[in-house]
């Protein structure tokens, strides 16, 4: 084959697991955020149900398996939250000429949330 | 506008109409949609929400306790009720999304979609009574 028939080199598809991350993402959320929210956010402050003791929740936290899960949680909620709102300033808010800025910020921000998760986690440990 | 024009090989660029930012305001569907966008925010507030929650049970007995007394803060209980209505909303339209995103076959015949938003009621049930017994049952 002569190298002019060759296909122009086209960039990765990062398209499809951001979009993959996206749905497990939203998934989890769905899943987790309710529940947790209403008991660190609402049941504990306002005094409906007790809060757990620190040691019951260390041993909680400390658990490999719980570990695993909620970095996986955390780290995939982030993903989640990052392409979903850089499509509601993409889409909703109308700002297409800061596309890369946006992209970068998000998921930039996912990134890094992630890396913290997992240095957060593992002090626990 | 600040538009920048970019040359495409395929088509000269087309008049397109101008289009408000603020668009959605006109109709409820197109306000329900940037509400349900909107809901990353809260989903991503939730991790740092819990990341703050983690470092201070790692931090010792002492720290946790800090934790507790400023969650208490009636603004810190505000945005968190706030927070928790846009993730319940966020869980029943993505929900109510999957059965049109995903058709599941079996045995050949299409699996109703009402089933299968019940199925995810469900899951979202049992982890809700699992994480609840987790933390404050036993």
């Amino acid at each position: 084959m002569s190298a002019q028939t060759e296909p122009r080199k086209s960039r990765p598809p990062v398209e499809p697991f951001l979009w993959l991350g996206f749905t497990s993402g939203g998934a989890l959320a769905a899943l987790f955020a309710p529940i947790l929210l209403f008991l660190f956010g609402v049941a504990f402050p306002l005094g409906w149900i007790d809060p757990p003791d620190h040691d019951h929740l260390v041993a909680v936290v400390s658990n490999p398996v719980t570990i695993v899960v909620v970095f996986v949680v955390f780290s995939l909620c982030l993903v989640h939250a990052a392409h979903r709102f850089r499509y509601t300033l993409y889409d909703g808010l109308r700002m297409q000429h800061l596309n890369e800025l946006i992209a970068v910020l998000c998921y930039g921000g996912a990134v890094l949330g992630s890396v913290a998760s997992a240095y957060v986690l593992l002090t626990v440990a | 506008m600040s538009n920048r024009a970019s040359y495409t090989e395929f088509h000269p660029r087309w008049y397109r109409r101008p289009i408000s930012t603020w668009w959605w305001l006109g109709k409820w569907t197109y306000l329900a949609f940037i509400l349900r966008e909107l809901s990353s925010i809260f989903v991503a507030w939730f991790v740092i929400f819990m990341l703050l929650l983690v470092r201070a049970i790692g931090q010792g007995d002492a720290e946790y306790q800090r934790f507790l007394d400023r969650v208490d803060h009636p603004l810190v209980v505000l945005l968190n009720l706030v927070a928790l209505a846009f993730v319940i909303f966020h869980m029943v339209t993505w929900f109510h999304l999957t059965p049109q995103a995903m058709v599941v076959r079996v045995g050949g015949r299409r699996v109703r979609p009402r089933l299968i938003a019940a199925s995810q009621y469900i899951a979202w049930l049992v982890v809700s009574v699992f994480v609840l017994w987790l933390l404050v049952g036993g």
